[in-house]
């Protein structure tokens, strides 16, 4: 065949051709770029925290309590637990209400019910973290007269349930309709087909939410100033004052001292760092069933 | 292979002991389902009467009548559209989980009347078994644990009785010999054919007495489906089956009864014919069932 017998209208589609495989190139071009500029800022700001913080990791960063403003060593050993004792047990009150409140919504929450709990939700999740924090300082540090942990993890609860609530309700819609069917085809009433069925399918997703909502509170400083307050001191005691990683880093970034700095700096690196390992850790054990159900 | 039948008829007469404790059993004796359907008049399993059921406001099921006979396949076959699937879901009360969906006339299993004030759903579904469109074997679930799931929402606790269920239900739905040393493998890691034999074995452990199936070979490739459709051959002989089809050739491959069904001018399915399956494919009465299966149309 010749260029002479090639018809106008091929001469066309070969110049269209051209054209959406440029559009093609162009377009994959401005996707690279935009990734490029959402992933470069995280990898500087990872570097530069290892960069930072790691100087400022020694064995007594770990093992020891503050010492004296302005004195050379001292840990933060306090902080460590403290922010493990009260995100935790934020984690334990929250995700409970925030799992029963998503299963609610998604499974009986078709209704005007529903959409009201939906709208608190929401609002819920608007509310700033500070507000939050004013709302337990009210109702339990006033009645209560002292500052203390327990207020702390009521307030990291309060805002773990609307995320962990959200992503379970879109989790467990996300279920086919047909695993639902195959359940009641079988003779299961509907809270055994909730139970048994729709929940498990949903879990790898529901833990990913539980473990958004827990990075989110491991780093909120706000809602435990005027709730936990801080303390110099190690306690385990959950009615006392208690010191966190944020809380801390607060006050030591803002404070004049370097050793002060460099701790700040350190405890924002392990932050980041128990984050990662837990959710690493969450993936390695539900991870597998998540590849499966694709 | 002879161990596998010798299985079987352990399963048989294991099922029929187990059924003759019931109201009604469940399926007639040996003699009578090997007698040809149109022979003589059989056992009514399910007998439906003036069944509409509507979406909302729109009707799609207009008043139709069918009895169903026990221990034989009865195809429903007509064009898309036609209500087919919405009827069957009548049977074991799936249709109501439609939002605004309304069921008007009588359905009886076996005498009683699923409709009747105070049926429980659930119960109703654990007499009538359903395998669906697409395979939906539970993600979560193992081969093993698939099957089993019926039975745990039965209450059933005892592991050795569920493992010999187990057993029994795979070797009906004919993969027994397939997946017996991957039991506790994931019931998705099977393929599509498997994944529906799973899909039946899960159905017919809680041993039903009807199992309805909504175009169970519509997702499948033609190797499959021949397997399913042996298979159902053979579930004939312990269970009534109902079997929507879009599969014409399907139908009177492996249906004793079959009801045509088609749009109206009201938008909703009526009966145009039912009959034996070897007349209404040789000597259709009707003539829009003749245009139907001499593929003038649909």
């Amino acid at each position: 065949m010749t260029t002479f017998d090639r018809s106008t209208a091929v001469v066309r589609s070969d110049r269209l051709y051209r054209r959406r495989k440029l559009l093609n190139q162009a377009v994959t071009g401005l996707m690279v770029l935009a990734v490029a500029c959402a992933v470069v800022p995280l990898f500087l700001i990872v570097f530069y925290l290892v960069k930072q913080g790691v100087p400022g990791m020694s064995v007594h960063f770990f093992t020891q309590d503050p010492a004296a403003p302005g004195a050379p060593g001292g840990g933060v050993h306090n902080a460590i637990i403290g922010s493990a004792i009260m995100v935790g047990l934020g984690v334990v009150i929250g995700v409970p209400i925030a799992i029963g409140t998503g299963i609610f919504l998604a499974e009986f929450g078709q209704n005007r019910t529903g959409s009201i709990v939906r709208f608190t939700i929401e609002v819920m999740a608007g509310i700033p973290s500070i507000t939050v924090g004013l709302f337990v300082y009210s109702i339990i540090v006033l009645r209560q007269h002292h500052f203390s942990g327990l207020a702390g993890s009521v307030s990291l609860a309060i805002i773990l349930i609307p995320i962990v609530a959200r992503i379970t309700e879109e989790m467990l819609l996300l279920v086919p309709r047909s695993l639902r069917e195959a359940s009641y085809a079988l003779g299961a009433p509907r809270w055994k087909t909730v139970l048994h069925i729709v929940l498990p399918t949903a879990l790898p997703g529901i833990v990913t939410g539980i473990m958004l909502g827990l990075s989110r509170i491991a780093g909120e400083a706000a809602p435990l100033l005027f709730t936990s307050l801080g303390n110099e001191f190690y306690t385990s005691n959950v009615r006392s004052p208690m010191d966190s990683l944020p809380t801390r880093i607060y006050t030591y970034a803002t404070g004049p001292y370097d050793s002060w700095h460099q701790q700040a700096w350190a405890m924002s690196l392990l932050l980041v760092a128990i984050i990662l390992v837990i959710s690493l850790a969450v993936r390695a054990l539900f991870g597998s069933r998540v590849t499966v159900r694709q | 292979m002879s161990d596998v039948q010798t299985g079987q008829e352990e399963e048989v007469a294991r099922r029929e002991r187990a059924a003759s404790g019931r109201i009604g059993a469940p399926w007639a004796s040996a003699v009578e389902t090997s007698t040809p359907p149109e022979a003589t008049p059989r056992e009514v399993a399910i007998s439906a009467r003036d069944v509409s059921a509507w979406y909302g406001s729109k009707l799609a099921v207009s008043g139709i009548t069918m009895d169903i006979a026990k221990h034989s396949v009865t195809a429903l076959i007509g064009p898309s559209g036609c209500g087919k699937s919405t009827y069957i879901r009548c049977f074991n009360r799936m249709h109501e989980f439609a939002p605004n969906a309304r069921v008007a006339g009588t359905i009886k299993v076996d005498g009683d009347d699923i409709y009747a004030p105070g049926v429980d759903p659930a119960r109703v579904r654990q007499r009538i078994g359903m395998v669906f469109q697409k395979p939906n074997p539970f993600p979560t679930m193992s081969i093993a644990e698939n099957v089993a799931a019926g039975l745990r929402f039965l209450g059933i606790r005892s592991k050795s009785e569920i493992a010999d269920r187990v057993e029994s239900s795979l070797k009906l739905a004919a993969l027994w010999e397939e997946v017996k040393d991957d039991l506790k493998k994931p019931g998705i890691a099977l393929s599509g054919g498997q994944q529906q034999r799973l899909c039946i074995a899960r159905t017919i452990a809680v041993e039903p007495e009807v199992v309805l199936m909504d175009e169970p070979c519509s997702a499948l490739d033609p190797v499959a489906t021949l397997k399913i459709e042996d298979l159902m051959r053979g579930l004939a002989e312990h269970y009534t089956i109902v079997i929507v089809t879009h599969n014409m050739q399907q139908a009177a491959r492996v249906s004793d009864q079959t009801a045509f069904l088609l749009m109206g001018d009201d938008g909703a399915g009526h009966l145009i014919e039912y009959r034996p399956t070897q007349e209404i494919f040789t000597n259709p009465l009707d003539k829009r069932t003749e245009d139907y299966i001499t593929g003038r149309f649909g």
